[in-house]
């Protein structure tokens, strides 16, 4: 087993078709994960029983499968009822809603922290419901759950290579299809891997950043 | 007399099966200053917190200006007050708290600008320059920029009041405002309330350890139980000569306590 170079460099235009989808899927599953989150959270701590049981029970359904078998659902499943997506949009949602629970918790907790007399304090001044949310309350929490939001979309970005499994041609896809094709595993998967790392470890010394940075914000 | 600011009527609170205020009934007169002592636990602070909402009563009514707080006529009927009643209900009424709760990721000035904005929708100018004028009242306007993480206990409460005072509430409720403040901070605080005091006709309920204070401020003492009125009257009456056993065991604990504290106090300068 030999490493050829001329064959690393053949694959690249390919391989970097799969880069970019795979970074989309990140930033599009990113962006609803962090919105789906925050309104289940908002949900759950809704006064109205049935809203908040049915998002506690959303969450609990969407965490207890594997993402892998959501991806299978939405994409292979839900056409039998009329639903047709294509593979990028059924991952994006799947990468979103799948982690989306996850952020829910974060958020949750973020929510928790902030002290009964700030709520009481925006009853005094006569806020609205919602404007108690949007000025008082999320702005407090927001900063302290950053951290912990970012690990879970470097996390999300890992997954990225199960939307092969509903034909993405994100980065992992085109590596398999070059390999199949020419029979040699080690170039493109070693590419894989080598590409996953150079996002990873500079994102995991921002997170050690975000850390310090947002760990005590008005202290 | 004139109509009350505030009618209590046969209240009841109870926290499962704790009863905290139990039937109470007083009337509050438009301008008074009312002063609310007892020992803690008696349901002072209880009362402040159901009438600015923030707790629900178990049983009874409470009237401000001869409107119902926490119900509304619904077809000819008494219901339970809904969110648009109370937002109406609460522009007619401020609390001051112990703890503060200031806004921290605000500056003072917006603590105090925001909700005249948000909720009067006041022009934030206008709103800017009501707050420098609050600020300057509590002597707080080189702050105006600063967080509230950066002020003492004192200047915090003082941002407090005003924050209160921008909505011009007809009433204000201080809930052991100066129970938080290191003791060379109460002063600072207590004088914002004396001159509150003088200077409008804000109905103004306080509740508070500081005998002193309310001897001075108040037109009218309660004193509270285990969510009883034990007795009531002007202050005179009640520090000098209380009618009732448990007032007076009350106070000569309070105040001997207080003496300690000053010697102690005294001792250390």
């Amino acid at each position: 087993m030999e490493w050829d170079w001329q064959f690393v460099i053949e694959s690249l235009p390919t391989l970097w078709q799969g880069v970019v989808v795979t970074i989309q899927a990140t930033a599009l599953g990113s962006v609803l994960a962090l919105t789906v989150g925050l309104f289940l959270a908002i949900m759950c701590r809704s006064p109205n029983w049935f809203i908040s049981q049915c998002s506690k029970w959303f969450i609990e359904f969407v965490r207890g499968t594997p993402l892998l078998v959501q991806l299978y659902f939405l994409f292979y499943i839900l056409p039998d009822v009329g639903i047709l997506l294509s593979p990028l949009v059924a991952g994006v949602i799947g990468l979103g809603l799948h982690y989306g629970t996850y952020t829910a918790e974060v958020y949750r907790a973020g929510i928790d922290n902030i002290p009964k007399g700030q709520w009481e304090a925006a009853k005094a001044v006569n806020l609205t419901k919602s404007q108690t949310w949007k000025e008082i309350i999320i702005p407090q929490a927001i900063p302290p759950m950053i951290p912990a939001l970012a690990n879970y979309i470097i996390a999300m970005f890992k997954e990225t290579p199960l939307l092969s499994a509903i034909t993405v041609l994100e980065l992992m896809n085109q590596a398999r299809s070059l390999s199949n094709f020419h029979y040699r595993y080690l170039e493109p998967m070693t590419m894989v891997g080598v590409f996953f790392l150079l996002i990873s470890i500079p994102s995991v010394i921002f997170l050690r950043r975000l850390e310090q940075r947002y760990a005590r914000p008005h202290h | 007399m004139a109509q009350p600011i505030i009618d209590i009527q046969s209240i009841t609170k109870r926290f499962g099966d704790l009863t905290v205020l139990d039937n109470l009934s007083f009337q509050v007169q438009p301008g008074e200053k009312l002063a609310l002592i007892g020992p803690s636990g008696s349901g002072k602070t209880t009362i402040l917190r159901i009438l600015m909402t923030l707790e629900t009563l178990t049983s009874g009514h409470i009237l401000i200006e001869g409107e119902q707080l926490w119900h509304m006529e619904k077809g000819g009927e008494l219901v339970d007050a809904d969110e648009a009643h109370l937002h109406k209900m609460r522009e007619k009424i401020g609390m001051v708290f112990q703890h503060f709760n200031l806004f921290p990721h605000k500056t003072v000035l917006e603590n105090i600008t925001l909700a005249p904005r948000l909720t009067l929708g006041v022009p934030a100018r206008e709103a800017e320059q009501r707050a420098m004028e609050l600020l300057d009242m509590v002597g707080l306007a080189d702050k105006k920029d600063d967080k509230p993480a950066s002020l003492s206990g004192g200047q915090k409460q003082r941002v407090a009041i005003a924050r209160a005072l921008a909505l011009e509430p007809k009433i204000m409720l201080f809930d052991e405002v100066t129970s938080a403040l290191d003791p060379e901070l109460v002063d600072e605080v207590l004088s914002v309330m004396r001159q509150l005091g003088e200077e409008t006709d804000m109905t103004m309920l306080l509740v508070t350890h500081e005998m002193g204070f309310a001897r001075d401020f108040a037109d009218r003492v309660l004193f509270f139980d285990h969510g009883h009125i034990i007795e009531s009257g002007p202050p005179e009456q009640i520090f000098t000569n209380p009618e009732e056993e448990r007032t007076q065991s009350f106070l000569r604990k309070v105040l001997s306590a207080g003496k300690r504290k000053a010697e102690k106090q005294a001792a250390v300068l």
